[in-house]
């Protein structure tokens, strides 16, 4: 079975799913017996899903109006 | 003076239709590039006015898009242009960051800082918006722009590759040292606070 230190280096090829079906199983098998692991696995999961979510600003409407007059004249 | 056909006359509408709805599909994309433009760009200013010179030079160059491809991709393509066009290159190279920390440095941080995470806390608890936007922020561009396309902008690596010019290997490799980046300039924002 893997141990801590490889299951956090293949964290993100896990997240991403680009693990091979062995790597994945190995990931798995550890995750299940390792709640430290586990614990650090979602943390990442909610991380990049929160970091996505904060750093959304809607567009200013005033630039959309500033685009749209960029169309070319017919 | 040339003879006007009809035929003439049936291309011109056919071009200026197809002109139309490419602009169309530009512009309803607008939002979704901004999100992802907002933090290619340093500032909002920027990612504004890059918005603007990258939209100018779409409408201008429509006829180079190819129908039915990645039209967002296309346009964030123009967009990365402009913006390595405006020198932000002259930066920081990426060979002369220090080796990142690992995947779980952030985690291990936060629980020797307020304990153990527990099942049911949310990261929102731990680390607040302004503290994210800051770590982001401070991650060179070669990496963010990687993380900023995959992460938030949820295109593929292969678009992401597309889009940077970059192989694909390239592409995940900043990726996944631009995540350890981010994570580590969240640490450093933690521990300032």
């Amino acid at each position: 079975m893997i141990d801590c230190e490889r299951c956090e280096e293949v964290m993100q090829p896990y997240l991403d799913r680009d693990l091979d079906a062995v790597e994945y199983a190995e990931a798995e098998r550890h995750l299940d017996a390792c709640c430290y692991c586990r614990r650090r696995y979602r943390f990442e999961t909610e991380l990049r899903r929160y970091v996505r979510y904060v750093v959304s600003e809607p567009m200013p409407l005033e630039l959309k109006e500033r685009l749209a007059a960029l169309r070319l004249a017919l | 003076m040339s003879e006007s056909s009809p035929e003439t006359a049936r291309r011109i509408a056919s071009e200026a239709r197809d002109r139309v709805r490419f602009e169309e599909e530009a512009l309803a994309l607008a939002d979704q590039v901004y999100r992802v433009a907002r933090h290619l760009a340093g500032s909002r200013e920027e990612a504004e006015d890059l918005m603007q010179e990258a939209y100018a030079r779409a409408f201008r160059s429509w006829r180079s898009y190819q129908s039915g491809t990645n039209l967002r991709a296309w346009l964030l393509r123009i967009l990365t242009n402009l913006n390595i066009d405006h020198g932000r290159r002259q930066q920081r190279r990426p060979d002369t960051q220090p080796l990142e920390a690992g995947d779980y440095y952030l985690v291990d941080r936060l629980e020797e800082a307020g304990g153990p995470l527990s099942d049911e806390e949310r990261v929102d608890q731990r680390l607040s918006q302004d503290n994210i936007v800051a770590a982001l922020s401070a991650v060179p561009h070669d990496f963010r722009d990687a993380v900023v396309l995959v992460d938030i902008g949820d295109f593929t690596y292969a678009d992401t590759a597309q889009i940077l010019d970059v192989p694909i290997g390239t592409v995940m490799s900043r990726l996944h040292r631009g995540r350890r980046i981010l994570k580590q300039e969240l640490a450093q924002e933690v521990a300032a606070r």
